[in-house]
């Protein structure tokens, strides 16, 4: 079981460069947990106090935003692939 | 950091109100909240009373303390204090007592409100040294930079989707600049300058300059107070594109009643999309505090954000003045756009059928009480949109220069105007 979060550039200090990295969580809140344990520091940085997903950081799994899935519960299998986007700014 | 950063204080997130130094950059670095502008309030209510800006100039820059330049501004001394009219005969057609519009339009020097933000951006742009600016555009503002570089001697890149009105196209180009055709939509131009932005020392304008520029919508609503004999209006009714021209005219509204310039109400504001491109109606129709992004399809270039950065602060300001949303299709855009053509002589582009169609729906729901008042804000000119009203416009018909055939025509099509008849 790998699943790849893609790393947005933001946040690679805390990962030592890595884009992609692989976890074996079952969810996407798994996921940010497994992250947070090996790169300490990134769980803040992607979560409120609350723990809820910050509004300026969409996540998205196979590209839906999780927020249309089962949030941070989103369940996750074998292949599939997290990507953390930063909201950006325009118009 | 400058020695005199004139009425601006600092840059602060939005989201967690950590501070920032003035310079250019938009994003918080811990939780990637928006960066905006915080002033000094008590110095400007010192400065910025009514008798003061009446005897200013007539342009956006009169409100100059509520706009963030540290200095003198430098670029569109001219821009703004557009018409606002009493619209009596649109006030009928769409069945509502009192009407205004506000009409950017007319803006100087490129007809759009995009004036307004981009001589913020580029003023204070050079203030920070910059010496090439860029933007990401849906055309309008692509021109506004393009154009106000020009007049003040700055390199430009803007940035479009490919596929844009000609006239818009041509907008840009004309004034000498970089003009670069993205093949995608607005959201992928933005991302692309997102990322040439963290490359390029470039000041652009709606991405490492957005606190700055997004202040410069500001003036449009200071206007409509100050033009409404210094009253906050009941309703505005303003499309959204980014969401960005919605939340900074409430911010208006706030700011003219903290400074003592208006007195106290109750702003409701109103937020029109194009169905074809409606993530912040629809979110906030199924009464939602965050919008799902989508993939853009309508008349309406100018609103074609289908990830609007300030989607989530526009459902917010709905919700908190009890404002409502809408969007209408291609077909009540054009209706829109030739109501206010044929009600009020003004041609507005797609957005401006966009506002007019939203208010004719909200009036009709109740949504915009009958008995009341509203402003719409009509943001660019039809000029530029051409494309989307050819063969919806009626049609010419062509005669031989022979009073006899403009006799036979008139017969045909209003025989009570025929001489022939009398």
């Amino acid at each position: 079981m790998a699943v790849k979060v893609r790393i947005p550039t933001p946040l690679r200090k805390l990962t030592h460069d890595e884009e992609i990295v692989l976890v074996s969580a079952l969810t996407v809140g798994g996921a940010i947990a497994e992250l947070q344990t090996r790169y300490p520091g990134i769980k803040e940085r992607l979560t409120d106090d609350a723990g809820n997903v910050r509004r300026f950081v969409n996540v998205y799994v196979n590209e839906e935003d999780i927020r249309f899935l089962q949030n941070q519960e989103t369940a996750l299998k074998d292949g599939d692939e997290i990507s953390i986007i930063p909201a950006i700014a325009g118009g | 950091m400058e020695k005199n950063a004139g009425f601006m204080k600092a840059l602060k997130c939005r989201e967690c109100g950590r501070e920032y130094p003035l310079t250019a950059n938009h994003v918080c670095e811990f939780d990637f909240g928006p960066l905006e502008v915080v002033y000094d309030y008590d110095r400007i209510k010192q400065s910025l009373t009514r008798s003061a800006i009446q005897s200013r100039p007539k342009s956006m820059w009169r409100f100059r303390e509520l706009l963030p330049v540290a200095g003198e501004p430098t670029v569109g001394l001219e821009v703004g204090c557009t018409p606002l009219l009493k619209a009596d005969r649109l006030a009928r057609r769409l069945g509502i007592r009192e009407l205004w519009i506000k009409n950017d339009a007319v803006n100087y020097p490129t007809l759009s409100f995009k004036d307004r933000v981009v001589s913020v951006a580029l003023s204070r742009a050079r203030e920070l040294g910059f010496t090439t600016v860029a933007c990401a555009s849906t055309g309008n503002l692509a021109n506004s930079v393009a154009a106000n570089a020009a007049a003040a001697g700055l390199k430009a890149y803007v940035f479009i989707p490919s596929d844009l009105e000609q006239s818009k196209v041509l907008n840009s180009l004309i004034y000498g600049g970089h003009v670069i055709g993205i093949k995608g939509h607005y959201d992928e131009v933005n991302r692309l300058c997102a990322e040439i932005a963290g490359k390029y020392p470039w000041a652009f304008v709606n991405v490492n300059m957005r606190p700055y520029y997004a202040e410069g919508s500001k003036s449009m609503g200071l206007e409509i107070v100050e033009q409404l004999g210094w009253r906050v209006p009941t309703n505005t009714v303003v499309c959204m594109a980014s969401g960005s021209l919605l939340t900074k005219i409430h911010k208006s509204y706030q700011e003219a009643m903290k400074l003592g310039l208006a007195p106290e109400a109750r702003p409701r504001i109103h937020g029109a999309q194009a169905s074809g491109c409606s993530p912040i109606s629809t979110a906030q129709k199924a009464g939602l505090d965050f919008f799902k992004p989508v993939k853009p399809n309508t008349i309406a270039k100018s609103l074609a954000i289908g990830t609007p950065a300030d989607g989530f602060y526009a459902l917010r300001v709905m919700k908190e003045t009890n404002g409502a949303a809408e969007d209408v299709s291609d077909d009540q855009i054009r209706e829109g756009i030739k109501l206010l053509a044929e009600c009020e002589g003004i041609f507005a582009e797609t957005a401006g059928g966009v506002t007019v169609g939203v208010a004719k729906k909200l009036i009709a729901s109740g949504a915009i009480p009958a008995d009341d008042s509203a402003v719409l804000c009509i943001t660019g000119n039809g000029l530029k949109t051409l494309d989307a009203v050819v063969g919806h416009a009626g049609y010419t018909r062509e005669i031989r220069p022979s009073l006899r055939e403009f006799e036979s025509l008139l017969e045909a099509e209003a025989p009570s105007l025929s001489p022939a008849r009398s």
